[in-house]
């Protein structure tokens, strides 16, 4: 369904991603994790062509159905696009409605935007509904309250019912729980599975939280220093990690190991400022397994759709 | 609603205080009205007299309420100078000021919110440079200039205009519309250019915003998204800025009304302090006083207008 090749993402001359390629299949699930500054949430707005001013891309992003490649293309043809076959949540449910205008208009304009709705009073009889689908109560009422008088939970609900108003063939949610309380956290993560179910959607889940990615993912792509360093199945990748980038990143999540210090496991230094990754792996100057050899860029070793990049990989030479 | 009635005590109270300060200002001025209505030779006898014909050898408390009561009632009281009543006259050169003020703030509305938005859009080219540095070098403009020389260009060398004079709307509505032009061209294109940087400003900031991102996410162009979304979320600050300017507009038509000699409150203003017609002065100046204090009235029901999130009543 979605097809991304090679795409690099830089402002100006400083990379910020490199030579990412991934698919993701048609009703398929797949995840994108990372720590901050991993590049992560500029890939996902690089798919869906809504980059920063002074940020490009090159590469390849294609869409099954779509003769022109997304990167590149004109404003013209991805705003057919947006809204209608890819639509994005993002992460500040908080800031990312109008508030000035009534949350059932914000809801039917996705609908009378791309004339998939027959007049105003169609569009809003839809935006209801799809103000029921996302489970909001009273959405008489609700949708005719502005957004500053909804919750953090019910505006993220509204946003992905503007996100799912026309059916869209790919959905792209980037951290969209992360400013949630862990309550409404499940909820939302299952309607926004149940959505892209009901509609036979693909979906790719940008999160830097790895429970999340085990309820919602089917397939994970693990992306540190604009580079995808890990792919697999979620079950595989999380039980049986390859890239050292991973194993790190799982000891540091589980909370019932800890260290001979007796304190939890971190991954030794903090993300660098981006154009200050190393050459070659870009994970060596915090890995503990690094050596000479990783001064050059790995190849990908393994399936496209499942492999590593990593010249130590663990279970692997040792 | 609770608001907006909370709002108006607020003004009704400020104009009660803005009467006591003018009051007061005019009382400790120095100079006589009536040594200047009568001359430097009038006897002390004859002075007597017209101080207590105006009423000024009254206690000052008493004169100033005797002044409100008036106001309340409709009487201005009457001239020094001509022995007039102040009213009817006050209230025609009032709708004058109205319709040039108003006038204005059409023409820096007109000019301000599409320049400045296309400053903000695009500014990072060429043409967003270009309204930065034309309103910029437009606020350095005082009125009075702008007017001599949209004068030269338009009355004297292309002869389309009248350089000056004024002609009542119902009167000959084409040649009170042609007097109208010049006058609120010079006096609303310097605000324009003030305003136009405000309206820029304030649109580069709803430019930033998640919602707009939310719009274009939706599939709206940038154009539409801005037009849709942004605009009404910009208006705020650019309301507030509406209503100070208002002020600074009614000071400024004082001294277009001289360079375009239309018979408004400015020149009634200026008159009245040349011949030191006190109370006139005094009237005027409540007059405008009010008229300020009802835009920013104005302004604050538009706020609650605009965005919903100031409907609350707290």
């Amino acid at each position: 369904m979605l097809k991304v090749d090679g795409l690099c993402v830089a402002a100006g001359e400083l990379p910020l991603v490199s030579d990412v390629s991934f698919t993701v299949g048609s009703g398929e699930r797949v995840g994108l994790i990372g720590e901050s500054g991993s590049g992560k949430s500029l890939t996902a707005s690089a798919v869906f062509g809504l980059l920063p001013d002074d940020v490009t891309a090159a590469g390849s992003v294609r869409l099954d159905g779509v003769a022109e490649d997304l990167v590149g293309a004109s404003e013209n043809l991805l705003s057919r696009l947006r809204g209608s076959r890819l639509a994005m949540v993002f992460q500040e449910p908080m800031t990312a409605l109008n508030p000035s205008m009534r949350v059932v208009d914000q809801v039917a304009e996705a609908r009378l935007i791309h004339r998939t709705a027959g007049d105003r009073a169609a569009a809003h009889r839809d935006a209801l509904r799809l103000l029921e689908q996302v489970r909001l109560r009273d959405v008489a009422e609700l949708g005719n309250a502005y957004p500053h008088q909804l919750s953090g939970g019910q505006r993220q609900r509204v946003l992905l019912a503007i996100a799912l108003a026309n059916d869209p063939d790919v959905l792209i949610c980037d951290e969209p729980t992360t400013a949630l309380d862990v309550t409404v956290q499940a909820q939302l993560l299952d309607l926004i599975v149940k959505g892209v179910k009901e509609r036979d959607a693909s979906l790719l889940f940008i999160t830097h939280d790895l429970a999340v990615v085990a309820t919602v993912c089917e397939r994970v792509l693990v992306m540190y220093g604009g580079r995808i360093v890990e792919s697999g199945l979620v079950a595989e990748v999380l039980t049986s990690p390859k890239h050292r980038y991973t194993k790190g990143l799982l000891d540091a999540s589980d909370l019932e190991s800890v260290d001979e210090r007796g304190r939890l496991h971190a991954i030794a230094g903090a993300v660098p400022a981006a154009g200050q990754f190393p050459s070659g792996c870009v994970f060596r100057n915090r890995c503990p397994r690094a050596d000479d050899r990783c001064r050059v860029q790995p190849p990908w070793f393994g399936e496209p759709t499942a492999g590593h990049a990593c010249w130590h990989p663990v279970g692997g030479d040792e | 609603m609770m608001v907006i009635l909370r709002r108006a005590g607020i003004f009704l109270l400020t104009l009660a205080i803005a009467s006591i300060v003018v009051f007061a200002f005019m009382a400790v001025l120095p100079g006589d009205p009536a040594q200047v209505a009568l001359g430097v030779n009038a006897t002390p006898e004859l002075l007597a007299q017209t101080r207590h014909a105006f009423g000024i050898d009254r206690p000052l408390p008493v004169q100033y309420l005797d002044w409100i009561g008036g106001l309340f009632t409709g009487d201005f009281g009457r001239s020094y100078v001509t022995g007039d009543a102040i009213g009817p006259q006050l209230l025609d050169r009032f709708e004058v000021t109205l319709w040039l003020v108003g006038a204005a703030t059409v023409v820096a509305v007109v000019v301000a919110v599409p320049l400045g938005t296309l400053a903000a859009a695009k500014h990072r080219t060429a043409s967003g440079t270009v309204v930065s540095g034309l309103s910029q070098l437009g606020a350095a403009v005082p009125a009075f200039l702008a007017g001599i020389v949209l004068v030269e260009i338009f009355a004297v060398s292309l002869r389309i205009l009248p350089s000056g004079g004024w002609t009542p709307p119902d009167a000959d509505p084409v040649a009170f519309l042609k007097g109208l032009v010049l006058p609120a061209l010079s006096l609303g294109l310097v605000q324009a250019a003030v305003l136009t940087r405000y309206v820029r400003s304030a649109v580069l900031d709803v430019l930033g915003e998640d919602y707009l991102r939310t719009a274009r996410a939706k599939g709206l162009r940038p154009t539409r998204a801005l037009i849709r979304h942004g605009l009404r979320n910009a208006a705020v600050p650019v309301v507030t800025v509406l209503g100070l300017q208002l002020a600074t507009l009614l000071i400024g038509a004082v001294v277009v009304e001289r360079v375009f000699v239309i018979p408004g409150l400015g020149s009634m203003l200026l008159d009245a302090v040349g011949g030191r017609d006190l109370i006139v002065v005094q009237d005027v100046v409540m007059v405008l006083v009010a008229a300020v204090l009802v835009v920013n009235l104005l302004v604050d029901v538009l706020y609650t207008v605009v965005d919903p999130r100031l409907r609350r009543a707290r």
